[in-house]
């Protein structure tokens, strides 16, 4: 392909085109009508991939339980990208105290406090403690769309600080969980693959912070716990990933007290889509007007 | 140093056996050190004997028993 794909060109096709709409901070922005009709079609695409799978639906809110967040060591591998809520508990004079350091544009974080709720980091996570107990003998499979949010503030379109994610969650026992992530890995390539995405999968790791963050992200590697199916959205080179595969072996299980019918600690898996990078690639690959997309993709989108 | 190693896998390594039952060559993942674990062995065993880790170090197989942690930090020594 002999197009240049760059940030910059990216972001000001999709805002040109209005499929975003920017509000003045990196890495938030809304939505336009054709880009939401895209990403509902492709989300349709996955429900009907995924219906003989019988997964148990589910929806959150877009922030969890601050337990959750702490309990799931979420804090100890990505300290700069949680998003924890704070508000104001105070009295009058409390109050009044805030309007005028806002009025005179001074800092005023001190007059907040921590609830008990933070963003959600990555859409699965509300799951895990619902299964707390004995699973079913065919273990669990959850399907959910819900928004994460990084704190990862970007000028990349791709890199958004909210987003959402189509997800699958998979608990049980190693036996049944491996193998659906492997069937799944195959399936999402496929999928990408059907939209005339140039697609492929390759081992991953998340971006951990700090010294430390080097070795899990060098121990996920080597365990190959991460997988990711990327495409060229804003570089050749470095191909964005749009579907990420994560086997969490019993970290869930452990942390949440789920157990397998006989007895022994779940391992679980999650696959997530990333609806709004899955868009960017199809406006990337095929230009911003769907209608003059290939057939072939239409075909599959416009069912 | 032997002692020193078990001493702070004691501590942070958040095993599910007494670090005192350890051999060298015991498996430590399969003793229950977790990658988070790990990692605050890492840290501690740098404090402790004044080393850094390169990043080519940083890997599960140099912390993975008291004999191959000993090993890597007779290599930084020296």
């Amino acid at each position: 392909m002999s197009q240049t794909f760059t940030s910059k060109g990216l972001y000001d096709a999709l805002v040109q085109a209005g499929h975003i709409i920017p509000v003045g901070v990196k890495g938030v922005f809304g939505r336009g009508p054709v880009f939401e009709d895209v990403l509902d079609r492709f989300e349709q695409l996955v429900s009907r991939i995924a219906a003989p799978d019988k997964a148990r639906k589910m929806h959150f809110p877009p922030c969890i339980d601050r337990q959750v967040l702490e309990q799931s060591l979420f804090l100890e591998s990505f300290p700069h990208l949680g998003g924890t809520i704070f508000s104001f508990t105070g009295d009058d004079a409390g109050h009044r105290e805030l309007n005028t350091r806002i009025a005179q544009g001074k800092p005023w974080a001190d007059l907040q406090t921590m609830t008990d709720v933070c963003l959600t980091p990555a859409a699965c996570y509300p799951v895990y403690p619902t299964y707390t107990g004995t699973l079913p003998n065919d273990g669990a499979l959850v399907d959910l769309v819900g928004w994460a949010f990084r704190h990862e503030p970007s000028d990349e379109p791709t890199r958004m600080m909210a987003f959402r994610v189509r997800e699958f969650i998979r608990l049980g026992p190693s036996d049944v969980v491996v193998p659906w992530r492997d069937l799944w890995l195959q399936r999402g390539l496929e999928l990408l693959l059907s939209l005339g995405l140039p697609a492929k999968a390759e081992v991953a790791a998340d971006p951990f912070f700090g010294r430390g963050g080097r070795m899990l992200a060098a121990n996920q590697r080597e365990q190959k716990l991460k997988f990711e199916v990327v495409v060229p959205v804003i570089s050749h080179e470095k191909p964005t990933a749009v579907c990420s595969f994560n086997y969490h072996q019993d970290k869930f299980g452990s942390t949440f007290g789920i157990r397998t019918k006989d007895g022994k600690v779940a391992e679980t898996a999650c696959l997530g889509f990333g609806l709004e990078r899955v868009v960017m690639a199809l406006f990337r690959t095929h230009g911003m007007s769907p209608g003059a997309w290939p057939k072939s993709v239409r075909e599959v989108l416009w069912t | 140093m032997q002692d020193k190693i078990r001493k702070i896998l004691k501590e942070h390594g958040r095993l599910a056996v007494d670090a005192a039952t350890l051999t060298e060559t015991s498996d430590l993942y399969q003793s229950g050190m977790t990658s988070h674990a790990s990692v605050n062995v890492m840290l501690a065993l740098e404090g402790e004997f004044d080393v850094e880790f390169p990043d080519n170090m940083l890997k599960r197989s140099v912390f993975e028993s008291i004999a191959s942690i000993t090993s890597a930090i007779n290599q930084l020594k020296n």
